[in-house]
């Protein structure tokens, strides 16, 4: 019998680094308050203790200073896990990211190679207002060279990391603040979850919703609520956002005719533009409504608990569009708002 | 000593803290959300520094900025609305704790992106140099930021251009968890402004007339030359970096040590010392300063939230 094992999004995350780095001794860890501080959301908790300064390394805030060191080191054989304190400010090392991480193997003709993870917290929190509440997987998600992964429970979370520690290309692995507390089985032994697999979390026949991350939970507590009305949802949980399981969209949306993206960044040129065009061209033919996301409204972030509340996706608005696509509402899914946000 | 000006910083420090023990008070009650920084401890560095300029000197700030908005603006019910997230915030609830913002009077926020607002105070010195007006644009950043590209970026672009600014650093030896010794090679922020060149002067940050005699200076060569001006102000914040941090990472020892220096405190031993006030005469200024923090509170509470269907205003011009 394989023990059932119940530990939490963080402890998942800090056991793959663990085990990895047990494994091979050119993996490290560094980023802002990994080591003393054990982690600014205590992922990297007894590290440091555990593997010494040397390969759990403070860095100051310097975040194109420490990606850049990380890249020239992955250049060269290490294979660094480089932590953003969130994804936030990552956009102050989007530079590195893009313009070197996911072009270096390309523009050298393959002679090198790039095994590097930047990971951490994506996403709003709570009233952390606009520079701090940012979904920017799609951002990231635009960029050949780079793979975008974004877990939604403990055992993904931990078989995901280990698979993007092993991977030879630069992996931006997407966390979430809120996710951090949430718990899980993950096996005890050892488990690894390969890249660009979807999984689905949740089997149904009337209508397929794709979504990742936080929203997998936003989407599974809609399709509950649905399931009282005898509505049956498939939700698709993506994993990997970059590459795409393609077949596992089109292959579902197939089945149910229907196809529902929930995701919580913007909605313009966005990873639910770029799901909904893929469906669309390749199971055209089977669509009996046409393709809807459900998203965050098209604003920055407000401070001011009840704005956040109205522009974040919520289960009930998930329900809304589900019942849309099937014909049983006419309510809009997005809310009419004053101003730019349409 | 002008007795005036002394009770008139002692009664702005003291409104930044009282201002904050409330905004701290209603954080545990679950009426303020998301981050909030504290300022207390570092009072004397805002209060003294935005008293020697001009009000038409502009302010930039970081994310750890009620002082220098209260030490600008003086609207403690603006600013206690924002953090409540209200529509009469000064932000109209938009921004929170972290983004404080008041055009009219040239107070420029309120940033959170560690950093980045160093040059951005260096684009506002620009400005005013570009349309030949005299105002001097003050910039406030922790320790922390001296690492970042981007402060090395404004430093280097105001040292090139000969912009009127005055870049402040708020030493408060910390960085989040991180004391300084241990992302930094060299002990004083203030050395690496001499390389853009930039002159520089360390000061005490925990003596409020310090911190505006070396401010006014700066001010006043920043005015005639149009040459940027490097102050580091040591100084030490009580609390954790934000309500979430129980700073454990330092000692009960350390803590107590600069706490001896609290900047409040100092001044009010000297202003009883020269004959200025009494303790009795300073106690009624506090209750003064507490009943605006309150009158704040309470303004607050009783404020709208914002609208939900204008969520989309101002997203664009
Ligand atoms: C680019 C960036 N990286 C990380 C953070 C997270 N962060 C917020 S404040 C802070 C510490 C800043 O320290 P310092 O500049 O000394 O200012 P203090 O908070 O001490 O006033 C960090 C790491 C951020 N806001 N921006
Ligand atoms: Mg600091």
């Amino acid at each position: 019998m394989p023990e059932i094992r119940v530990i939490t999004f963080r402890e998942a995350l800090r056991e793959a680094m663990v085990e990895e780095m047990e494994r091979d001794s050119s993996i490290f860890l560094m980023g802002e308050e990994v080591g003393h501080y054990q982690g600014a959301y205590k992922v990297s908790e007894g590290m440091l203790a555990r593997f010494g300064e040397k390969r759990v390394i403070d860095t100051p805030i310097a975040e194109t200073g420490f990606a850049g060191v990380g890249i020239g080191a992955a250049m060269v054989g290490l294979r660094p896990i480089i932590e953003f304190m969130t994804w936030n400010f990552s956009l102050t090392a989007y530079d590195q990211l893009v313009n070197n991480a996911a072009k270096l193997r390309y523009m050298s003709n393959g002679q090198f190679k790039m095994p590097i993870v930047f990971r951490g917290p994506g996403g709003a929190a709570h009233a952390l207002a606009a520079q701090h509440s940012q979904a920017l997987e799609s951002l990231y998600a635009h960029v050949p060279g780079l793979k975008v992964i974004m877990p939604a429970t403990p055992a993904d979370a931990k078989g995901l990391l280990k698979a993007s520690i092993r991977d030879d290309n630069p992996v931006v692995f997407i966390e979430s603040e809120v996710m951090y507390a949430l718990k899980g089985e993950v096996p005890a032994v050892e488990h690894v979850v390969p890249l660009g697999v979807a999984e689905v979390k949740r089997p149904g026949r009337d209508v397929t919703v794709v979504t990742w991350a936080k929203m997998l939970h936003t989407s599974l507590k809609a399709a509950e609520n649905l399931a009282r009305d005898g509505i049956e949802v498939e939700v698709l949980d993506l994993r990997t956002i970059r590459p795409l399981d393609s077949e596992a969209i089109v292959a579902s949306v197939r089945r149910t005719g229907r196809c529902l993206v929930v995701q919580e960044g913007w909605p313009f040129a966005s990873v639910a533009s770029e799901v909904i065009t893929l469906v669309v061209r390749e199971a055209f033919d089977q669509l009996d409504a046409p393709p809807e996301a459900v998203t965050s409204l098209d604003v920055p972030m407000p401070y001011a608990t009840n704005l956040e509340t109205f522009v974040l996706p919520s289960p009930e608005r998930v329900v809304s569009a589900v019942r849309r696509l099937l014909g049983l509402e006419e309510a809009p899914t997005r809310p009419a708002v004053a101003g730019g946000a349409r | 000593m002008d007795a005036g000006l002394l009770l008139d910083l002692y009664r702005q420090m003291a409104l930044c803290r009282r201002f904050e023990e409330a905004a701290a008070k209603a954080y545990t009650q679950g009426k303020i959300r998301g981050f909030l920084h504290l300022y207390i401890g570092q009072e004397a560095v805002a209060v003294g520094a935005i008293s020697a300029a001009e009000p038409t000197d502009y302010i930039v700030a970081t994310y750890r900025e009620h002082a220098h908005y209260l030490a600008r603006t003086g609207d403690a019910r603006a600013a206690m609305a924002e953090l409540y997230g209200r529509a009469t915030g000064a932000s109209g609830g938009r921004g929170g704790s972290m983004h404080l913002f008041d055009a009219g009077k040239r107070f420029l926020g309120g940033w959170a992106i560690v950093g980045g607002h160093v040059p951005i105070a260096a684009g506002v010195a620009f400005a005013s140099k570009y349309r030949e007006e005299k105002d001097v644009t003050l910039c406030f950043f922790g320790d922390g930021t001296a690492n970042m590209g981007s402060f090395h970026e404004g430093l280097a672009l105001a040292g090139l251009w000969k912009l009127p600014v005055v870049f402040i650093c708020e030493n408060n030896q910390y960085a989040m968890g991180t004391p300084l010794y241990r992302t930094m090679s060299v002990p004083d922020v203030a050395v690496r402004a001499r390389g853009y060149p930039m002159e520089f002067e360390i000061v005490n940050g925990d003596d409020v007339l310090e911190m505006r005699d070396a401010t006014r200076r700066a001010l006043e060569r920043a005015r005639r030359t149009s040459q940027p001006f490097f102050i580091e102000a040591k100084t030490y914040r009580f609390r954790g970096h934000s309500m979430a941090d129980p700073a454990k990472y330092r000692s009960r020892e350390e803590v107590q040590k600069w706490m001896e220096r609290d900047p409040i405190q100092v001044l009010g031993q000297r202003i009883q010392t020269l004959g200025i006030a009494n303790a009795e005469q300073l106690r009624a200024l506090d209750d003064e300063v507490k009943a605006q923090a309150a009158d704040a509170v309470e303004f607050a509470e009783q404020s709208p939230l914002p609208a939900p269907e204008s969520v989309g205003e101002h997203v664009y011009a």
